[in-house]
């Protein structure tokens, strides 16, 4: 046995020793980002070059600019963020709170649903997608979102939304298994409808749950690379998200411009590292607790 | 509203996606691993007429001689990354930031949230950058080379699984990093302080107060993460996508992916890698069902009292 001393000695130098890794690597990617080149950590020369996608379109004008695609990734992540919420709060509640044939198979089910890999769906989805935009009003030429079928912002967030559930309803059955309901039930005895309960006495009660969950998928759905790369055409289309106009720089013909892949990158981290700093403490409410806890 | 329907409309939507983008996909990749469907004979081969069907794609991957190695690499990838880093690094951050200074905690999950929201090219780049020869790597340079190990070498060359389970595991550990430390967070303080007075030294209560309570997210989070782990091959495929030798980093859902997608003869073999990841699908059910009888998920989906008015 270790003494007493060592030990949190040792856990420190668990935690220290791998985050000295992350720090060094983006201290690199911070100072490659205005640099020329570097050699380590080291700077062989300063400069703004690599930043000028700010002020210029480095594709020609015919291209959106990078605040279109901005604005593309913040409308993405909030249509997603938000039908996860919704969707997945209506079925927490569901398999919280009613009895139903099959309700134990469907919990078992959703965590399974995480088995599939994406990779092996992306194509048939695809089809699927093709299909939507079949659809009128809602397929296509919707302002803003484009839609929901292919090649449109809202096809993009409505897979994503699919590869997400599985933890959202996961997440929220635990919320609601720990309120207590007595109110639901007096409610109910005084005739209220199930959807009136859950949206004027339940949802109010889980609002930490509601943040934490939010925040989570916000963050999944900006970062996102793999969906929006299969299932939007032309990585600089209206629909392009960020992580596709980053994958303009990487081209397999000339030379990669990695310093302006680096600051491309850090443009697209900033504002979520900002946004994770100022909603942390909400996101720590995403275990709903209690004793056995719904997770 | 409160008839028999109710529970199906709270559902509905849920069953609609579901349907749409996992069951509808689900079947027709079944379809499709029993065809010779490639880039060369779409739109000619008529892959959803049975006649068409055959089990050779099967056959092929059960006789390919790399399937041992590709299943090793696979149990390796997963069981490795999982242990060290998605539950036990995870797990190791949630304790010592809780029990620190509480913005200290605050900037050290920060810091390890970083590479989950970091676009996965710049991410999978940073690393190359830190695993490069002397002078350029990082690691070479401020830690191998002033400590006399090593000849200063490419290091995703020589050591490439060790790279493949930090870059992925150092992703995977904010996960059941914010699990973790939110349930902890959420023990009532009576508890922990309960034992501080009986004079339990803070290893104690972390051993005999927290972590018992927070066994069914240790459960989930396990559980949760072999299931993502097993689908997941992005970070592999920027970073070493299944080099430097012959199949020595190939893991399953890569292999599936490179024979539906890319071919190194020019076509790509949408029947054969859907037949791939079909036995990958199948790998991940029996994983979970496995996962919800040992962890006794059933107990979780105790019967609700609210209809019992």
């Amino acid at each position: 046995m270790l003494r007493p001393k060592v030990k949190p000695v040792l856990a420190y130098l668990v935690l220290i020793v791998p985050s000295s890794l992350i720090i060094l690597g983006f201290l690199w990617l911070l100072i490659t980002s205005f640099s020329t080149r570097v050699e380590g950590l080291q700077s062989l020369g300063w400069t703004l070059n690599n930043w000028r996608f700010l002020w210029e379109s480095p594709f020609g004008p015919q291209y959106p600019s990078i605040w279109a695609v901005t604005l593309n990734t913040l409308v993405m992540s909030l249509i997603m963020t938000l039908i996860v919420v919704v969707v997945s709060s209506l079925t927490g509640y569901a398999l919280s709170r009613m009895k139903f044939p099959g309700r134990k198979g469907f919990l078992s089910l959703t965590l399974i649903l995480h088995a599939f890999p994406s990779v092996t769906l992306l194509i048939p989805i695809y089809f699927v997608l093709l299909q939507i935009a079949k659809i009128p009003l809602i397929g296509r030429d919707v302002p803003l979102l484009g839609g929901f079928g292919y090649n449109t912002i809202g096809g993009v967030a409505l897979v994503m939304v699919a590869f997400q559930l599985p933890f959202g309803i996961w997440i929220m059955k635990g919320f609601f298994d720990n309120i207590s309901w007595d109110m639901e039930r007096s409610a109910l005895i005084d005739g209220a409808s199930r959807f009136k309960v859950w949206w004027q006495i339940i949802m109010p009660n889980i609002k930490p749950g509601i943040a934490a969950l939010s925040i989570f998928s916000f963050l999944t759905a900006w970062n996102a690379y793999l969906i929006p790369l299969t299932f939007t055409a032309g990585r600089a289309g209206k629909s392009a998200v960020l992580s596709l106009y980053l994958q303009n720089f990487i081209s397999e013909s000339v030379m990669t411009e990695w310093n302006a892949v680096a600051a491309v990158g850090l443009f697209q981290l900033v504002p979520v590292v900002l946004f994770f700093l100022f909603t942390q403490e909400a996101l720590l409410n995403i275990y709903g607790g209690g004793k056995k806890g719904g997770v | 509203m409160r008839g028999q329907l109710a529970p199906y409309m709270f559902l509905s939507p849920t069953l609609i996606l579901v349907t749409l983008f996992f069951f509808i996909p689900l079947v027709m990749v079944f379809i499709l691993s029993f065809t010779k469907l490639d880039m060369t004979n779409f739109g000619i081969l008529e892959w959803w007429k049975p006649v068409n069907w055959s089990l050779d794609n099967y056959v092929k991957i059960f006789t390919n001689r790399f399937l041992s190695r590709i299943l090793g690499n696979t149990i390796m990838y997963v069981a490795v990354t999982l242990a060290l880093f998605n539950v036990g690094m995870a797990l190791v951050i949630a304790l010592i930031t809780t029990h620190i200074k509480r913005r200290t905690g605050f900037a050290f999950r920060t810091l390890w949230f970083l590479p989950r929201i970091t676009p996965v090219v710049v991410y999978t780049m940073m690393w190359r950058a830190l695993a490069g020869p002397a002078p350029m790597g990082l690691i070479n340079k401020y830690f191998l080379v002033p400590l006399g190990i090593g000849g200063g070498e490419y290091l995703l060359h020589t050591h490439p699984w060790v790279f493949i389970f930090l870059v992925n595991g150092f992703i995977g550990a904010s996960f059941g990093m914010i699990l973790f430390a939110s349930a902890i967070e959420s023990i009532p303080k009576d508890y922990t302080i309960a034992s501080k007075v009986d004079g339990a030294t803070t290893w104690q209560t972390i051993r005999y107060v927290e972590l018992p309570m927070i066994k069914w997210p240790l459960l989930f989070v396990t559980t949760y993460q072999t299931l993502s782990l097993l689908t997941s091959f992005e970070q592999i495929m920027l970073l070493t996508d299944g080099g430097p030798g012959l199949y020595q980093t190939e893991v399953w859902s890569l292999t599936a992916y490179h024979r539906a997608l890319t071919s190194y003869f020019g076509n790509t073999q949408w029947g054969y890698g859907a037949a791939w990841s079909v036995v990958l699908v199948i790998i991940g059910i029996v994983m979970a069902v496995i996962y919800l009888r040992v962890f006794k998920f059933g107990e979780l989906v105790e019967e609700p009292k609210i209809d019992q008015l």
